[in-house]
């Protein structure tokens, strides 16, 4: 009884609002300029190791996956084959899996128009769409994911043909903005034991792994404390929060 | 010059699939209670891992560093304020500071 089907979340023909594209958009803004800044380096380092200002700016433009695209480059930079810096970037992505199946419910229409709303899916992004109970509110993710775009693109830009203006980006302090944004995101999320105990699990499979495992790897692996949610309990207080949703 | 392109090209490609599967997979259909309870718990674990590997590692090893100490003020504030906006500045602020020392 409990696994009984759910109605879907996003019917099939329910339009995205633009109004929900814009908040979207907004929620997604500080991300863009820390995305921007980010991107504004990789124009850098892609140059650095022997990449045309045209193809960083290509790779910024059809991958759109920071992590991967840094990875990928750093490898080719080393001296690495080409193979093992694909392969660094797929598992580097591997987390957008987790997140892509998470969305999938979400996502209506055929299979190819699921296949390109499920290209929004960005860290950031995933997180400001999320509305906690399960289900993802199309409108914010595609508004933060464009925002986000259009800042990714451009900081490359700005790397590519600018050099190295900025100097060491570190020193702002930049790279504690996306951590620092998770962690926000993660207290707010520990509102039970049962978060806290996936939370803690999360990061612990993580943090066993980060030695052992390819970068990018640890993240997926740490999706498995998600399992919790399978007991017993964890489905009966679901299917409780779902009948309070829909008010019967 | 085609190792370039070969590059980006995989990297395109891997990250489309990647990003496509879920979706395609399992879109556009009811799915089991079971699964919403997974994917509501999906959150904390993923948040914790990203917290986790981006203030605590460096490479492949164990370590701690001024973002780290960035971070915990963020969370600190995140806390006590509620505030994302208020943990990511404060989070750069440290950092910043205590690598300008």
């Amino acid at each position: 009884m409990l696994d009984e089907a759910l109605p879907r979340s996003a019917p099939e023909g329910v339009g995205i609002g633009r109004a929900g594209l814009l908040a979207g958009v907004r929620a997604g803004f500080p991300f863009a300029i820390a995305a921007c800044i980010l991107s504004i380096s990789f124009g850098v380092v892609a140059q650095d190791i022997g990449m045309s200002k045209a193809a960083a700016i290509i790779m910024s433009t059809i991958v759109f996956a920071g992590s991967a695209q840094f990875a990928a480059v750093a490898i080719v930079g080393g001296g690495g084959a080409i193979g093992a810096a694909i392969v660094a970037a797929a598992l580097m992505n591997s987390r957008f899996l987790a997140m892509s199946i998470a969305l999938a419910p979400s996502l209506p229409g055929g299979p190819l128009w699921r296949a390109l709303q499920g290209q929004t899916t960005v860290d950031a992004s995933w997180a400001i769409a999320s509305r906690g109970d399960g289900t993802f509110d199309r409108a914010l993710l595609f508004g933060s994911t464009a925002i986000q775009y259009v800042f990714w693109v451009g900081g490359t830009v700005i790397g590519a043909f600018g050099g190295g203006a900025l100097g060491d980006t570190d020193r702002f302090g930049l790279d504690a903005v996306y951590p620092a944004f998770f962690a926000g995101l993660l207290i707010q999320e520990l509102h039970d034991r049962r978060s806290r105990f996936v939370a803690g699990a999360g990061g612990l499979i993580a943090l066993v792994l980060v030695p052992i495992a390819p970068a990018g790897v640890p993240i997926l692996a740490a999706s498995l404390a998600a399992l919790a949610g399978l007991t017993r309990q964890a489905r009966a207080d679901t299917a409780a929060m779902l009948r309070k949703e829909h008010g019967s | 010059m085609s190792g370039t392109v070969q590059l980006i090209a995989g990297c395109a490609i891997v990250t489309f699939l990647i990003k496509a599967a879920g979706p395609v997979a399992l879109g556009g259909r009811d799915l089991p209670i079971a699964f919403r309870s997974v994917i509501m718990v999906l959150a904390p674990a993923l948040f914790a891992a990203l917290v986790v590997t981006q203030t605590l590692t460096e490479g492949k090893h164990i370590a701690i560093g001024p973002q780290t100490a960035g971070v915990a003020a963020g969370a600190l504030v995140a806390w006590r304020t509620g505030s994302i906006v208020g943990c990511v500045v404060a989070a750069a602020v440290v950092t910043a500071l205590l690598r300008a020392l």
